[in-house]
């Protein structure tokens, strides 16, 4: 039997009828079209997924849709505003740390919920917080160095930084 | 992938989930932070015919002191733990094992009842519920239960929850004590981040310094979580120096039904069992001298 869901995702409103089974990264990819949302490897070891629910890092691979219902969602496509690139996806570009570029929404997300959570992480805690994106390319370090640069900027920007979803600035 | 079809209600009363899990045929399950049974049942591991979700209820959700104990409901996730200033300064073991569990996606949504009731034998906080000694309890339509760490485990991924029953809340002694300290150390998988060998180490010393009390539980190694007993009494009223704790680790792995796979044979989950152990009781006394609950 289909549920009706209301989400909010990078602050639109949505409603639909949904089945349970569906998971919250093919309602994101399928239903609304947003495919900056990754499938890596469908069990829930590789970050691909990442999305921000409520402000928290989750794996939308293991959140079912409804699940999700009348949570605030943001993904890789929201980061930009007005088209100019949130900081922290200018920092991936010029410290390369992206190659193929497969992982890398799911690690921009995960870095929106680190930095949040600490906006001084250390190397190490940089490392510790993206356990759970794999990276087939990069060997990490550019990643690293990304989002210590993405930090850096963001604090030395205004108190505010401009184009940090509402919710993760609010955690 | 995705699973089979099933049915899903999202309660917001325990009572209604406890007659939603009464009143179907088929396999009705519970489903808590879903980073177990979900990937379980994309992979067709597992299937249920109706999964009650036991999120929206808000009772069975956060943490509060009780007199010398700190109780958590079932749903409080791993992350809620790591941010509660009253665990970390009451129960710090418990901050110790869920900082190692998984990553920090797994943390948002993993809950601590999911993680006991599944049960897994790699999971970590069954070593750290056994060696506090914690309390669950159960509600099931026949009422509600206590059952002590102790008799929860009863085999691979099985606990002595009956067929209806949730797991609502987990009430863990507090360690914030004198001479009193902890640690929990864990060989993690390369791949799954899970414990290969766990063991959480509490030990309290008696003003002059001996060992009053030692409890250690140990993970990973065998088909369920044990209490260490041979450790236990083998540090009893003795002089906390190295060769007394090495002497005491030896018999880490006592009574364990070793597991066996291509990354870890049992023989080197049986050595892993007895330098953790050595390892997390030499951290524990550390901190035991260094002041309470450090
Ligand atoms: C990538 C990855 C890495 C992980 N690494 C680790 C790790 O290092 N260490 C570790 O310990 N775990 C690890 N886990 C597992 C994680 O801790 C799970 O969150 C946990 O085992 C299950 O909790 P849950 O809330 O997600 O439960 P669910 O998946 O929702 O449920 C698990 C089972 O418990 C039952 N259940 C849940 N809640 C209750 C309740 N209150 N009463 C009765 N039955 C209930 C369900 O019916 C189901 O059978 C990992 C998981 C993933 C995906
Ligand atoms: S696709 Fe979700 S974790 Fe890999
Ligand atoms: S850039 Fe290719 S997987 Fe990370």
């Amino acid at each position: 039997m289909r549920q009706a869901i209301h989400v909010t995702v990078n602050g639109a409103e949505h409603g639909y009828e949904v089945e349970p089974r569906l998971l919250l990264v093919h309602f994101l990819r399928d239903v609304l079209g947003l495919t900056g949302t990754h499938i890596g490897c469908d069990t829930g070891q590789c970050g691909a997924c990442t999305v921000l629910l409520d402000g928290r890092a989750v794996k939308s691979c293991m959140v079912l849709a409804v699940q999700a219902d009348g949570a605030k969602i943001s993904t890789v496509e929201g980061l930009a505003t007005k088209g100019e690139l949130h900081p922290i996806q200018q920092a991936f570009w010029e410290k390369h740390g992206l190659q193929c570029g497969f992982c890398t929404p799911g690690v921009m997300m995960a870095t929106v919920c680190l930095l949040a959570d600490n906006p001084t992480p250390t190397d190490e805690q940089i490392r510790e917080q993206l356990e759970g994106n794999l990276c087939r390319c990069t060997g990490y370090q550019n990643i690293v160095a990304a989002v210590r640069t993405a930090g850096e900027r963001m604090r030395a920007s205004a108190a505010a930084p401009a184009g940090v979803p509402a919710q993760a600035r609010a955690e | 992938m995705y699973p089979a079809e099933f049915d899903y209600h999202a309660p917001t009363a325990l009572a209604d989930a406890l007659h939603l899990l009464q009143g179907h045929d088929g396999t009705v399950k519970v489903l808590a932070g879903g980073q177990s049974l979900l990937p379980l049942m994309k992979l067709r591991l597992a299937d249920a015919s109706t999964l009650v979700d036991i999120g929206r209820i808000a009772e069975l959700r956060g943490i509060r002191e009780d007199g010398d104990a700190v109780v958590i409901g079932a749903t409080t996730t791993y992350r809620d733990i790591l941010d509660s200033a009253v665990v970390g300064r009451r129960v710090p073991l418990l901050v110790d094992t869920v900082r190692q569990i998984g990553d920090m996606q797994v943390r948002s949504r993993g809950t601590i009842g999911g993680s006991l009731a599944h049960a897994d034998p790699g999971g970590d906080l069954p070593a750290t519920i056994l060696a506090v000694d914690a309390q669950m309890t159960a509600a099931g339509s026949g009422g509600t239960r206590t059952i002590a760490a102790r008799d929860f485990f009863t085999g691979m991924l099985t606990t002595s929850l009956n067929e209806g029953e949730v797991l609502t809340s987990v009430r863990l002694p507090a360690l914030d004590q004198a001479r009193t300290g902890s640690a929990y150390l864990k060989h993690r998988h390369p791949a799954s981040g899970y414990a290969v060998v766990g063991v959480a180490a509490i030990v309290r010393l008696a003003a002059d310094g001996t060992c009053q009390e030692a409890r250690v539980g140990v993970t990973g190694a065998g088909s369920q979580a044990m209490r260490a007993g041979g450790v236990e009494s083998a540090l009893q009223g003795k002089a906390l120096d190295d060769a007394t704790l090495a002497d005491a680790a030896s018999h880490a792995a006592e009574g364990l039904d070793l597991l066996s796979d291509p990354y870890a044979s049992a023989e080197f989950r049986g050595h892993l069992a007895q330098v953790l152990t050595r390892r997390a009781l030499a951290a524990a006394v550390a901190r035991a001298r260094g002041g309470p609950g450090a």
